[in-house]
């Protein structure tokens, strides 16, 4: 890479895959179970996660010595409800059907873990520009997984994908549903998105067995 | 030279290699392998993995056929009722005939060819990737699966709900003897989950009811249950020796509580399943509806509430229709879901009885709770053991304290 050095690259490509806040850390499942039915709401949970990360790290960075650390949990938490009532308002403005799907779930990117986490474990003990990197992989690590079980369960539950009937129309019965085909109702409810999470971590772990924990 | 010797030759030239799990099982299949332990000592039984699930599948068999009759007939059944002329059962007249088996054989072999075909070849695919051997397993979850279904489930939704079973709900966990949930109630929830409207109504009990829907020979059966909690008890004219003898309409092997009870019996006394489940567990039933029946009695429910159906449904009732026998007899037992200590036995019988009926009346969306109960407390029998061990090791403390202050006592006495 030109612009970043091998260590700063390193921060956005770990979070992807081999240091993933969803299947490896296992954080922000909450969220990756409640609004995954859908590809179109998990796009729009990565993206506002990104830029609730990206930002919200930069500014502890750049605080990071004038924070006492007696106070620090509130003053991080002060940082992100700012950003994500930004991104609340935002979504209601522009995207308002959108906002109601996602309902309390944005307010609540206030508590995902792999926030206040890298906060925490990083932003505070690094400077603007590494926390900015690390603070996008990490979001985009979480959105990866995110879209994923989105698309996995929005094709295989609702036969569509960002709202369009790719598998042919249920109630016409054109397409795959002309041959029998149903669309499998698990998939839109929340255990099956667990199991699909599961089956990400199963995947990733016999693709790379050094990630698999000694017990 | 003969074949068991041939195949034996085979199996020595192949070893190690990775397919030789797959022709290990067909071996061990068919004949009883030449090796055996020389040295140790060993309880020489014969009641090895393959024979105990040979046993349940004999229990199976009868109420199998009685499924088959039994398709056939609910399908010429209805279309009768749809025509007009409601029949009256004659057992040998119209029940015990050829026309009514091959119908019901040519609707549930192909159920039970695909619970067999995908969940064998997955159970060879796994144990040929990990190097182990194949276990006996699925044999009686083949069998178990295509009797816990409606007769007209498809068969491409059968075989992703067996593939989905045995890999997530048994070789995620190590296969066979690890799983911590039944792998047949596994694949039973999935399809309930999945394709609801496979699962439940008027038209999936009946064979080819789905079919003819909309058409001038529409035909439809409702179980009990599905009356009862639609509260239309009055409208079923099936007499108690139907419900129990099992000319009704629902999943294709739960019907006949009779050959299930039979079933049940000879399970007990070739001591493969735990009569203790058995009974606990329909004791926990009788009490839920004792409790139901209570209710109503006591004017709590009147005629109005959505409940009253199915609560005021006789309590013993309760133990023949639906799944319960069933479940109760061949899907709790299971040695290696259930509990594993005989007073945890209690507890996990008594509360897959009493949590099948309340779900069975609660449930809004469908008035059937056993795969659920027994789901939920495969769960919980874990939990159950650890207490019941517990309290054991307590126990056995507390005598060993008393009894050694005793002695002390009289020593310096």
């Amino acid at each position: 890479m030109g612009i970043l050095s091998k260590k700063d690259a390193a921060l956005i490509s770990d979070p992807l895959l081999d240091n993933n806040p969803i299947t490896i850390q296992v954080l922000g499942i909450c969220s990756a179970l409640a609004i995954t039915a859908e590809l179109k709401a998990s796009i729009v949970m990565a993206v506002s996660v990104l830029f609730v990360m990206g930002l919200g790290n930069v500014v502890i960075s750049l605080m990071r010595n004038i924070i006492p650390s007696k106070i620090r949990i509130i003053v991080q938490l002060v940082v992100v409800a700012t950003l994500v009532i930004v991104v609340d308002q935002v979504l209601k403005a522009f995207a308002y059907e959108l906002s109601k799907t996602l309902s309390v779930f944005v307010g609540l990117i206030i508590t995902n873990c792999i926030i206040m986490g890298r906060f925490e474990a990083f932003a505070l003990a690094n400077g603007p520009k590494r926390s900015f990197l690390d603070g996008i992989g990490n979001a985009a690590g979480y959105g990866f997984i995110l879209v994923v079980i989105g698309f996995f369960r929005e094709l295989l539950g609702s036969g569509t994908l960002l709202g369009y009937k790719v598998l042919g129309d249920p109630i016409e019965k054109t397409g795959l549903y002309a041959i029998g085909y149903e669309n499998n109702g698990f998939m839109l409810l929340s255990p099956m998105a667990l199991i699909v999470v599961g089956i990400i971590i199963w995947v990733q772990r016999s693709k790379n067995p050094a990630l698999i924990e000694e017990n | 030279m003969s074949f068991k010797n041939k195949l034996h030759e085979i199996k020595e030239q192949y070893k190690g290699k990775k397919m030789a799990p797959a022709f290990n099982a067909i071996h061990t299949f068919l004949y009883m392998p030449n090796e055996t332990t020389h040295s140790g000592g060993h309880v020489r039984a014969v009641d090895d993995l393959k024979r105990t699930m040979n046993t349940v599948i004999t229990a199976l068999i009868p109420v199998l056929i009685f499924g088959m009759f039994n398709a056939g007939y609910q399908h010429y059944a209805a279309v009768d009722a749809a025509n007009g002329t409601p029949r009256t059962l004659d057992i040998l007249g119209n029940f015990l005939t050829f026309d009514n088996f091959w119908m019901g054989a040519l609707t549930i072999l192909p159920l039970v060819i695909v619970s067999y075909g995908v969940g064998l070849a997955i159970e060879f695919l796994f144990a040929v990737i990990k190097g182990h051997e194949v276990e006996e397993g699925y044999l009686v979850t083949g069998m178990l699966v295509p009797l816990i279904v409606p007769v007209d489930t498809p068969l491409w939704m059968l075989a992703v709900a067996v593939a989905f079973g045995v890999v997530i709900g048994k070789e995620v966990f190590g296969g066979t003897g690890m799983n911590i949930l039944n792998p047949a109630l596994t694949i039973r929830a999935f399809l309930f989950f999945a394709y609801p409207t496979w699962m439940s109504g008027d038209k999936v009990w009946v064979h080819k009811a789905v079919e003819y829907a909309g058409t001038p020979d529409a035909i439809s059966g409702e179980t009990i249950l599905g009356y009862l909690a639609q509260g239309r008890g009055a409208e079923y004219s099936y007499s108690l020796s139907d419900m129990f003898f099992g000319f009704i309409p629902g999943s294709v092997g739960e019907t006949s509580t009779f050959l299930i009870l039979l079933g049940g019996l000879f399970l007990i006394f070739t001591k493969i399943a735990s009569w203790r489940i058995m009974l606990s567990a329909v004791l926990g039933a009788l009490t839920m509806g004792l409790i139901f029946n209570g209710v109503v009695d006591a004017g709590w429910i009147t005629e109005s509430s959505k409940f009253y159906g199915l609560m005021s449904f006789a309590f013993w009732q309760h133990l023949i229709v639906g799944g319960l026998a069933f479940g109760i007899v061949y899907m709790a037992t299971d040695p290696v879901t259930g509990s594993q200590t005989n007073k945890g036995k209690w507890y996990y019988g008594f509360f897959i009885g009493f949590i099948s009926v309340m779900i069975r009346v609660f449930n809004p969306a469908y008035p059937e709770g056993v795969f659920l109960a027994i789901l939920l407390m495969n769960v919980f029998a874990p939990t159950i053991d650890h207490y019941v061990v517990k309290g054991n090791i307590k126990k056995r403390l507390k005598r060993a304290k008393t009894s050694n202050a005793s002695n002390l006592n009289v020593e310096t006495a």
